[in-house]
This record gives C-alpha cells, sequence and structure tokens, in this order.
C-alpha cells in the first residue's frame, strides 16, 4: 500500500528526496554547534583567549546561518513534495474512478469515494510532510547527538544510552496501551456524529413527536460515554511527560555529579559538560518528537490504505480486444439472462434465490416503443442497466443490434444506447452545455429541436436567458418536472438508437407526459425506446408492454392482451383506474 | 447537500499569522477562557498554580549550570583534597525540587485533562440542546451540513484551544517573564541583545504571517473550488459514464487541481518556513550571545563569570522557544477563531419561544360529561385551560376539531405565502389538500403544528387558539408521517416505541399489525430487535413507510397529518400502506397531502390550493361537477405552464 502511494509522487520525487538531504545538512551543523561551543568556552573564554573567542565564534554565525538557509529549503522542499503528492492522489484517483463500472461506484458509494479524495488526501499530505519533514531529522539528530557525546565522552554518555533505552520502551508501552483506546474513541465519535445528522434530518419528526427531551438524553449519554473513553485514553498519553521530564532530570543530575568528579579529576573541561547538557535536551526531545509522530502517521494509515483503496480498484467493465465501433440497428435481445450485483472479483457463488434478475429471454425488434412495470424491487432498473453495459450479466448474454453487448467499444454502445437514468442529475454550467453533454460540437438548432421533442423548449424559453439560464448544481433551481425534461433532451441529443427512459417522467403531469411520448414517436420515427414507469398511462400506449415481478418478466405483451391475461396488470391499472394522478404540473 | 462542509475535512495546516488577525483574536479567546472556566474555577486555579511552579523550576534548572560551575566545580578544582558532599547534598535537593516540578506537571496536565473533557462535553450538551430547541426556520434557512461540521469540526477546534493553547500560552508568557528576570540578574547588556534578536523574530514571523495568510486564503478558495467539483462529480458520476464524458470531466479536474496544488504549495512553503526560521534565528541569538559574553567575560568589562555565562546561554534558549510556542499558538487561535464563532453563534440563537398556558391532560369523563383529570393514560384527553385569575383550570375535551380563520402567512415579510386561509375539519373528518408543488400545502400543515407562527388571523383547535397552548402539547396531539421516512439508529422496536415512550413490547407489536408492518418486521433476521442504522439502509422504502405509520399509530393522537405519505411508494406497495393507512385513520381528525387519487377520493373535503389560496372546496363529486381546476388535475386536462 505505500509503494502505491509513493508510486504517485511523479515529478514531486526529487523534492522529496532533497528534502531530506537539505535537513540532513542542517542537522549535521546542528549537531556540531554544541561542540564548538565547547571550544569556545574551554580555548577561549576560560583561558582568556580573544582571538580563539572570535574565530570560533565567527565559525559558529557561518554554521547558524548556513543551517538556517539548509532549514528553510528543506521547509520548502517538503511543502512542495507534500502538497505535490497530494494533488498527484487527487489526479490519479479521479481519473481511476473514470475508469470504473456502476458496480464499483456501487462497492465505493459516492460519499466514499468523494471522502477519500477530500478529508483523506488532506489527512495524508499532513502526514507525508511530517514525514519527511520529522522523521528525516529527529532520528539523525537523535543519532549525530549521541555520536558527539560518546566524542565527547564516552564514559558519561553511557547515562544517556540508559536514559534513552529506558524512555523509548515507556513510551512504546504508552502508545501500545493508548493507539486501540483511541481507534475505540474515533468509532464512537463517528457514532456521536451520526445521531446528531439524524437529529438534523429528523428535526420535523422529532419536534412532531415531542421527542426533544428524549433526544437530548440519548446524545448526553453518548457524549459522556465519549467523554469517559477520552480520559481512559488520555490518562495514559499524559504520562509521556512525567516520563520525559524525569529522563531529563536523571541526566541533568547524574551529569552534574560525574561531570564535576571528571572536571576536578581533569579528565574533562567546562566547556564540554556544557555541551553535553545541549545534546541531553536534543536527544531527548527528538526521541518524544519521533513517538508524536509516529502515533500520527499511524492513525493517518486509515485515510492511507482507503486512498490505496481505489488506486488498486480493478473496473469491472472494459473494452473488448476487437471491438465494433458500429450498432447496426436498435433491436434487443435477452438470452437466458441471469444477473446479480456481485464483483467480477469476487468468488461467484451465488445461490438462484440472490439473483436480482431470473431466466430473462426477450426480443425487441427495432423501433419499437417497449413499456416497462412492475413493483418496486422487481429489477426493472437492473433490466435495462444491462442494455448499455452498465452491469455485465452472470449468465447468458444481451444482445444490441444482434451482436453481444461485450464485442462493443463502450463508448459506442453508450452513444447508441442513450440512458436517463431513474436519479439522474444536471451539472453546473448553462442549460447549453448541459444539453452538449450528449453531443459535445451540437448547435443551438440542434439543442431547441431535442428539447421541443422533450416538452422542455417551452419552459426554457421563459426563463430570461433561455437557453443560456444558469443551472445550478444538480439542477437545484429548476423544478423536478422540468429537470427531467432536460435530461431526456440531453440523451436525445446523442441520436440514439435505442431511448431508455428510467422513469424519467415521474414528476411530470400527465398531459406533457403525454405529449412527450407522441412527439417521441413522431418526430424520432425508428428510434427503440424503452420506457419504465409507476404509471399505466405511460405504458399503455406502447408497443408491447413488459411486465415484471421479483426479477423475472411475468408477462409481455400488449395492453389489450395484458388486460386479459395478466392479473398483476389488471390490479395495477385498476389501483389507477382513469389513469390520472394529481401531479405537479410542469 | 447535507454533507457539504462535514466532508471537507480539517483545513490544511498553517503556521504565522499577520499582527493584524492576532490583534482580532481577543473576544474569541476571553469567551472562551470563560466558558471553561464557568465550570471548573477549582480546578483552573490549581493548574495555574501548577503552571506557575512548573515554570519555576524550569528556570532554576537552567540557572542551576551557573551555580554548579561557579560555585562548586571551581572551587572543587582549587582544592587539594576535593570534599564533594556539598554537591552531592546540594544534588540530592535539586532533586527533590525537581520531583515537585514533576509532580505539578502531571498535576496540571491530568487537572487539564478533565477540564477540557468536562468543557467538551458540557460544551456538547448545550450545542445539542439549543439545536434541538431551535425554530424549524433555523434548519431551513442554515444547509445541513454547516450545521454537522458544528459538531464534526468547530467542536474539535475549541478543544485544541481549551486543552492546549490556553494553557500553553500561560506556560509560555510565564517562563519568557521569569526567564527575562534571571536574564536581568545575569546581564543586561546580554538581555539586551537577546531582546533585539527576540524582537526580529516577532517582527519576521509576523511579516511570514502576513504574506502566508494571503495565500492561505486563496488556497482555501481553491480547494473549496476543488471540493466543491468532486462532490458534484462524485454525486453524477453515473452519468458522466453514461454519456461518456470521462475524459473530458478528467481535463476539467486537473485543471482546478493543478491551481489548488500551486497555491497550496506555496502557502504551505511560507507556513513551514516559520519553523526552522524560527529555530535557527534562535540560533543565531545564541551564537551571538557566546560571543558577545565571551568577549565580555574576558575583556572583564562586566562582572560574567563563567558560570554566569554557560548560564545565561541556556536561558536565551528558554526564552526564544517559548516565543516560537507564542507563535505558533496564536496562529493556531487564529485559524480555530470561524469555528469557534460558529459553535457561538449557534449558542447564541434564540430558542422557539412557547407562552401557552393550555396543557394536554390525561382526564376521566363523568357521565354528565364532566372532566376530572388523571394521572394515568385512560384513553380521554383534556386541555386544561388555566383560568385567567389563577382559579380553578377548566377542562375541554379533546375531540380533534380544527379551524382556520382569515390565516395569512409569509416566512419573510415581503413574500406573502398564504393569503386568507379559511377551512374547518369537523373532529373525525379527513380533510385533503391537493394542489401543484409550492402552492402551500405543507405550509398549511405547518401551521397547525406551530412550526411557523401567523401573521394574521387565528388557528382554532377545539375552539381553544393554538397560541394559549403549550407547543410540546400540542404536538403531542398531533400525528405526524412525512414523505421522507426518517428513522434513527436503534431497532425497530425502538422507532416504533419513539411515538410513545411508555409503551410496552405489547403495545409495540400491536400497532405494528394495524399499521400492516407487523408481517414484514417478522421476516426481519432478528424481528423486532433488528438494528437499523442509516435511516434504515436495510429497507425498502415502502418498509420504512409503514414503520412511520406504525409510530403515529402507537402515539395515537387524535389529529393526523400525513404529507405525501405514499408518494414515494410504488402502487403495488402502496396498497399494503394504504390498508394501514386506512387503520390509522379511523376515527381521526385528519389532514391529508396526496397527489395519488386514491388516497383523496373518499374525503370529507378536498381543497385545491394554488398559490396561496385555497381556490377550490368541496368533495370528490360536487368538484368533478364543478368542472374546475380539480377536474383538469383529475382528467389529466392540466394546461401545462412552463
Amino acid at each position: 500500500m505505500l509503494k502505491t502511494l509513493v508510486g504517485n509522487l511523479g515529478k514531486y520525487k526529487r523534492s522529496a528526496i532533497l528534502s531530506p538531504i537539505m535537513t540532513l545538512c542542517e542537522v549535521v551543523i546542528d549537531v556540531l554547534l554544541p561542540i564548538v561551543i565547547s571550544f569556545l568556552i574551554d580555548r577561549g573564554v576560560s583561558v582568556g583567549n580573544m582571538h580563539n573567542v572570535l574565530v570560533y565564534g565567527g565559525l559558529m554565525l557561518i554554521m547558524a546561518f548556513v543551517a538556517l538557509f539548509f532549514g528553510v529549503m528543506g521547509a520548502r522542499l517538503a511543502a512542495d513534495a507534500s502538497t505535490g503528492l497530494a494533488a498527484n492522489l487527487r489526479r490519479h484517483m479521479y481519473e481511476k474512478i473514470q475508469t470504473f463500472a456502476f458496480a464499483n461506484i456501487d462497492r465505493f458509494s459516492t460519499a466514499g469515494l468523494v471522502t477519500r479524495l477530500t478529508t483523506d488526501v488532506t489527512n495524508v499530505q499532513n502526514a507525508f510532510m511530517m514525514v519527511i519533514r520529522i522523521m528525516s531529522r529527529a532520528p539523525l539528530m537523535l543519532v549525530g547527538s549521541l555520536v558527539a557525546c560518546f566524542m565527547l565522552n564516552a564514559k558519561l554518555s553511557l547515562i544517556f544510552v540508559v536514559a534513552i533505552i529506558i524512555l523509548f520502551s515507556m513510551i512504546m508501552l504508552i502508545i501500545r496501551k493508548a493507539l486501540p483506546i483511541f481507534r475505540t474513541v474515533f468509532d464512537r465519535y463517528d457514532d456521536l456524529n451520526t445521531s446528531v445528522q439524524e437529529n438534523v434530518t429528523a428535526i420535523r419528526v422529532v419536534k412532531s413527536f415531542v421527542r426533544e427531551e428524549y433526544e437530548n438524553q440519548r446524545f448526553e449519554y453518548a457524549a459522556a460515554y465519549l467523554r469517559n473513553l477520552s480520559i481512559k485514553a488520555e490518562k495514559i498519553v499524559i504520562m509521556n511527560m512525567p516520563v520525559m521530564m524525569i529522563a531529563i532530570h536523571f541526566c541533568m543530575i547524574a551529569l552534574s555529579w560525574f561531570g564535576a568528579r571528571l572536571i576536578v579529576a581533569d579528565q574533562f573541561t567546562t566547556g564540554q559538560l556544557t555541551s553535553m547538557f545541549s545534546y541531553v535536551m536534543q536527544i531527548l526531545m527528538n526521541l518524544m518528537m519521533m513517538s508524536m509522530i509516529f502515533v500520527m502517521v499511524s492513525m493517518s494509515m486509515a485515510s492511507a490504505n482507503r486512498i490505496a483503496q481505489v488506486l488498486d480498484e480493478e473496473p469491472d467493465i472494459t473494452d473488448p480486444e476487437d471491438p465494433l465501433f458500429e450498432v447496426p440497428d436498435g433491436s434487443i435481445d435477452f438470452e437466458n439472462v441471469n444477473f446479480a450485483y456481485t464483483s467480477k472479483n469476487e468468488d461467484f457463488s451465488k445461490t438462484e434465490g440472490e439473483y436480482v434478475l431470473r431466466g430473462i429471454d426477450l426480443h425487441i425488434r427495432s423501433g419499437e416503443v417497449i413499456g416497462v412495470i412492475g413493483g418496486t424491487g422487481s429489477g426493472k432498473s437492473s433490466f435495462v442497466n444491462l442494455i448499455s453495459r452498465l452491469y455485465d450479466v452472470n449468465e447468458g448474454a444481451v444482445k444490441v443490434g444482434g451482436h453481444d453487448v461485450r464485442e462493443y467499444d463502450l463508448e459506442a454502445l453508450r452513444n447508441s444506447v442513450s440512458v436517463v437514468l431513474q436519479k439522474n442529475v444536471l451539472f453546473s454550467g448553462t442549460i447549453l452545455d448541459n444539453l452538449r453533454w450528449g453531443k459535445a460540437d451540437a448547435t443551438e438548432e440542434e439543442c431547441r429541436e431535442a428539447c421541443e421533442i422533450a416538452c422542455a423548449d417551452e419552459f426554457i424559453q421563459n426563463f430570461p436567458d433561455k437557453y443560456e439560464t444558469w443551472i445550478e448544481q444538480g439542477g437545484a433551481n429548476v423544478s423536478g418536472g422540468q429537470r427531467q425534461r432536460l435530461c431526456i433532451a440531453r440523451a436525445l441529443m446523442k441520436s440514439p438508437k435505442i431511448l431508455i427512459l428510467d422513469d424519467s417522467t415521474s414528476a411530470v403531469d400527465t398531459a406533457t407526459d403525454a405529449k412527450l411520448r407522441a412527439a417521441l414517436t413522431e418526430r424520432v420515427p425508428g428510434m427503440t425506446t424503452l420506457i419504465i414507469a409507476q404509471r399505466v398511462a405511460s405504458v399503455m400506449n406502447a408497443d408491447r408492454i413488459i411486465v415484471m415481478d421479483d426479477g423475472r418478466v411475468d408477462a409481455f405483451d400488449t395492453h389489450e392482451a395484458l388486460l386479459e391475461t395478466n392479473e398483476i396488470y389488471r390490479d395495477i391499472y385498476q389501483t389507477q383506474t382513469n389513469g390520472a394522478d394529481f401531479d405537479e404540473p410542469g | 447537500m447535507a454533507e457539504n462542509r462535514a466532508h471537507q475535512g480539517p483545513p490544511p495546516r498553517r503556521a504565522g499569522v499577520s499582527f493584524k488577525e492576532v490583534s482580532q483574536i481577543g473576544p474569541v479567546l476571553k469567551r472562551v477562557l470563560a466558558y471553561t472556566l464557568s465550570k471548573n474555577k477549582v480546578k483552573a486555579v490549581v493548574v495555574v498554580c501548577c503552571i506557575l511552579f512548573s515554570a519555576f523550576v524550569h528556570i532554576v534548572n537552567s540557572m542551576f549550570l551557573r551555580t554548579l560551575i561557579d560555585d562548586y566545580i571551581i572551587p572543587l578544582t582549587h582544592q587539594a583534597q576535593p570534599d564533594f558532599s556539598p554537591l552531592a547534598w546540594r544534588l540530592v535537593r535539586l532533586g527533590v525540587l525537581f520531583a515537585c516540578g514533576i509532580i505539578a506537571t502531571y498535576a496540571y496536565q491530568r487537572l487539564m485533562m478533565y477540564i477540557t473533557q468536562d468543557t467538551m462535553l458540557s460544551l456538547r450538551k448545550e450545542v445539542f440542546a439549543k439545536m434541538e430547541s431551535l425554530p424549524i426556520g433555523y434548519f431551513d434557512t442554515h444547509a445541513h451540513g454547516d450545521i454537522m461540521s458544528v459538531y464534526t469540526n468547530d467542536i474539535d477546534t475549541l478543544r485544541q484551544m481549551v486543552n492546549q493553547t490556553i494553557p500553553q500560552l500561560l506556560n509560555s508568557s510565564v517562563t519568557i517573564i521569569l526567564a527575562f528576570i534571571s536574564m536581568l540578574i545575569l546581564n543586561i547588556p546580554l538581555t539586551i541583545l537577546t531582546l533585539v534578536m527576540v524582537f526580529i523574530m516577532i517582527m519576521m514571523a509576523g511579516k511570514l504571517g502576513g504574506l502566508s495568510s494571503k495565500y492561505f486564503t486563496k488556497q482555501q478558495m481553491a480547494l473549496g473550488k476543488v471540493n466543491g467539483y468532486i462532490e458534484e462529480m462524485m454525486g453524477g458520476q453515473k452519468v458522466v459514464k453514461v454519456f461518456c464524458h470521462e475524459e473530458k470531466a478528467v481535463e476539467e479536474f486537473s485543471a482546478i487541481n493543478e491551481d489548488l496544488r500551486a497555491s497550496a504549495s506555496r502557502a504551505n512553503k511560507l507556513a513551514s518556513m516559520l519553523m526552522p526560521l524560527n529555530a535557527n534565528v534562535a540560533y543565531i541569538s545564541y551564537v551571538l550571545c557566546a560571543v558577545l559574553g565571551s568577549v565580555v567575560a574576558i575583556s572583564g568589562f562586566t562582572s560574567l563569570t563563567l558560570g554566569s555565562l554557560v548560564s545565561f546561554l541556556t536561558l536565551n534558549r528558554n526564552f526564544t522557544m517559548p516565543v516560537t510556542q507564542i507563535s505558533m499558538q496564536l496562529s493556531a487561535v487564529v485559524m480555530a477563531q470561524a469555528g469557534a464563532q460558529r459553535v457561538f453563534a449557534l449558542l447564541d440563537e434564540t430558542p422557539e419561544d412557547d407562552d401557552g398556558k393550555v396543557t394536554l391532560v390525561y382526564a376521566n369523563e363523568a357521565e354528565d360529561g364532566t372532566l376530572t383529570e388523571a394521572a394515568e393514560r385512560t384513553g380521554v384527553w383534556a386541555w386544561k385551560v388555566p383560568a385567567e385569575n389563577g382559579g380553578e383550570p377548566s377542562y375541554v375535551k379533546v375531540r380533534g376539531g380544527v379551524r382556520f380563520e382569515d390565516v395569512d402567512f409569509s416566512y419573510v415579510p415581503e413574500k406573502q405565502i398564504l393569503y386568507d386561509i379559511n377551512m374547518y375539519a369537523k373532529p373525525g373528518q379527513k380533510i385533503a389538500l391537493v394542489g401543484s408543488t409550492g402552492a402551500g400545502k405543507t405550509t398549511i400543515t405547518n401551521l397547525i403544528t406551530r412550526f411557523y407562527d401567523i401573521q394574521r388571523g387565528q388557528i382554532l383547535y377545539d375552539g381553544i387558539d393554538i397560541k394559549d397552548i403549550k407547543k410540546s402539547d400540542l404536538r403531542r396531539s398531533l400525528g405526524v408521517v412525512l414523505q421522507d421516512t426518517n428513522l434513527f439508529t436503534g431497532t425497530v422496536m425502538d422507532n416504533i416505541r419513539f411515538g410513545r415512550l411508555d409503551a410496552t413490547d405489547e403495545e409495540v407489536i400491536e400497532a405494528a399489525k394495524i399499521a400492516n408492518a407487523d408481517g414484514f418486521i417478522r421476516r426481519l433476521p432478528e424481528g423486532y430487535h433488528t438494528m437499523l442504522t442509516g435511516n434504515g439502509a436495510n429497507l425498502s422504502q415502502g418498509q420504512r413507510q409503514l414503520l412511520s405509520i406504525a409510530r403515529a399509530t402507537i402515539e395515537d393522537a387524535p389529529v393526523l397529518i400525513l404529507d405525501e405519505a405514499t408518494s414515494s411508494i410504488d402502487t403495488r406497495t402502496e396498497m399494503h400502506v394504504q390498508a394501514g393507512m386506512d387503520a390509522l385513520m379511523a376515527g381521526r381528525t385528519t389532514f391529508v397531502i396526496a397527489h395519488r387519487l386514491s388516497t383523496i377520493m373518499n374525503a370529507n373535503c378536498i381543497m385545491v390550493v394554488e398559490g396561496g389560496h385555497i381556490i377550490e372546496r368541496g368533495d370528490h363529486d360536487e368538484l368533478i361537477e364543478a368542472k374546475g381546476r380539480y377536474y383538469q388535475l383529475y382528467t389529466g386536462n392540466a394546461v401545462t405552464e412552463g
């Protein structure tokens, strides 16, 4: 997984490598400085040699400025590398998502993908910055300072070694104990937020049932639990500081005692003692820093994992090796199709009961208008999604224009089979921008024609900016019925051989719905049209109607014949006598 | 939508602030401090004492080098027979002091932990309770994502402020003051030099902060753009696939992604420079002091012993480190400021007011119709109307009669929504509201529940103005089933019991049977104890709706409001739901908003609402006869208008 992430550095690899090198240079100087200070004291101040004071002083100043340069450069390069990594991760993930089939998208969910592209990337960016800044610095400082100490006085340095070992094992113990508790804290924290989210969206229900007090109590209970759990975790973590201080002070006192004896015995100098004191602080501080970073990084591992999942995901549907680019006609054939929502990569061992579609075998002639009707969960949407190969069948075959859909180039197939999805969205941009999704180089005239057929032209003409009207994200500024008609127009822009309307006129009033269907048959003759609808009125005029029930085709015949022979169809028809609904007009 | 800001995650780190930004954080800091102190006074005092003590130990620690060198080591080197016992004794005393210092530090950290967690707990509770008390209008005017982000992001920034920023600011300030005094005692010229260097550091940090905040704003804007784009495109990813729009989408994304990278890189470069810059300028300050101190010591210009010099150098570090820390903490406050303000803004919102005096009580009804208050559920409910002069309250039986008299309503003063609404429902009647979206049907029902208050006219419930009824009791007497079913995380049993908390398991099951939900619940893996999560994600829309009907059934309210309760269910499922619904409506006054004919046809009265007016009223046959708007809607001959 780490390999996957590092592979995304791309051209920022240079910065990612240079930054630690710069840091290394800074560290070398930082480690040497206390030694030069000991020279300044022993060879300058103690013996009253002004010349040496100025020489060593000048040297130190130069060193400090050089360190400044390296430090700043290292930081800048680290920033460059980490922001570059973040940008690359975002882009590569985004590109990868574009290759995903519907099944892949379903597996991650829209919210899951958004989190990965935003929050998770930010987490990894911050962690990566930490790693190349501090993980390169702290261990070097630690080792460098230790080496310098041994050079100054090996015996005294043994004090550090003892302190480091004790401190290190204590910190590790603390982390190992605290981390799992923190993970539970985060989980509980998510639960708490879920309950807030529920209350925000369901505030009308809460208020209608006068359950404010009840919800308060539930929330308080959960929040108090979270507080106690946090305290349990933090109680362990705050042990860090006293452990650290004991180590520092132990070293100080030990150094003072043994150092004084050595100086008196003339085996050590005052200057060296001063340097040793500096190194104590440096060594222990860096040890502490490393432990902190270790905790932070291990917490951002979850984010890194989630990103790697996207990058490593294999798209379920890919183009065939030698694809067909031409769809001859609009005929559709289902041959003994069984279908279940499951990953291609998973071991497929579904029993028949888990199929969403079972034993579908039917043939639609080019140019026919077909209605599809059935209850929720009867498999209507799954059925039509197979035609433009949004999902692949598990058994059997779906043929369009006489060829298996798996033989076509995906783009060619989807340009010939235009689907208006049940959950359709418009994108921010003008109406024209949205329509040109169907055909990038369409003239305004072509757009208008499609809108006329989709009964959208009339309301567009009423907008002050007409076709230049700006559509907000998701089409929030047009009504549901208007949005659906714009989506139909957009689908028509492709001049498809097959048009599939998946419950696409549910918010359009009955009269306009009828007008739209009439326009389709009149102005786009020869196009195979599949209409999924809840309303009998929307399908009863179709050439033939498919009645779906529980993943099977219950009947496939004309309206009149179905009324005679099919019980389900008759049921639906009768509950909707007269076929009228009080739908919102336009 | 609901996840707008909640998903954007933590803002990128940033170090360094401009002086202008620092000067603006006073009020926020003060309020956070006041909030924290209001609940933890004693603990806070102990914490301050501990911080003072540990800062003192810290300074003693750095001054000790001077004592060690000047008072012990140098004299010892001159002794023929060095006597180490005074030094040993001194070190033991020092060890004891250090031990006290460690205890003080640990004590303050531990207390801070409790202060922080308790403050967070009470803050969360208060924010949540406040949110629950706010009028519906608040939720209409604030994006759900923004409200959520108060919990997911903003409260957390406050936690950092309480837990880290405030104690560290205190700690650093005390250390600076003590170090400054000690430095003055040791040597005045060197102190001045140190001050000059610190001044340079502060200026640099301020300058860098100003620059970085400019780029930081740019970065935030670019980030907002990228996140917005991601949310929009991920939401429409399936449409992208259907239209083979992948390449174009990558192209557009690459452009704004690169914009973000460029501005993030600039902002982060500046921000991350602060730490090495400060550290190394501190080093330069240290070196300058060492050189100048050595020169002074050798020349004997002022009395500066070797020990004093070494101690001074340690103090120099102790002085510059807290300066760096303060600048880091201040920038943390600047970043957290907006979040803290949002938390307090929510806390400062005015809750829904409720000055109703009439309450809902259980009652016993005598043969002659007189009502007496009962302590337990009797099946009879009464309105308890307090007498004006504080005398005996009178009782009115709850029957479920609702009357609108000349009601006008608008959400905002300029835009009137409802005009002159007059209507009545006799107890047990079914009133249907039909009309196009936005005509004002839902608004009418929201006035009955007093989610909004009317501007003119009055609404009477059993002859009592609903303004005089306590809101919670008014709502308790109204059962509501909405189009969007909202279920809560918990078992099926919990969700139905939400309608009446003291209902027994048997009563819950009984209600589910009435609502036609018992059958499918029993088929769930764990029946009534099946856990529901994510708004009942494991149920179908129809099943969710059946549960919300069962929830309203168990509430057993005399008046029902059904707002498009069956709209999102397909016709076949609706047949099941309808049966449950009919059982629920029996004997209750019902206001139903629907567009399915089957739901409306048998209503006692149908109101056709258009543009905020009731334009037609009557039963089905009358309205068909009248050949007006209802007839148009019914026959499907509606004139389409844009």
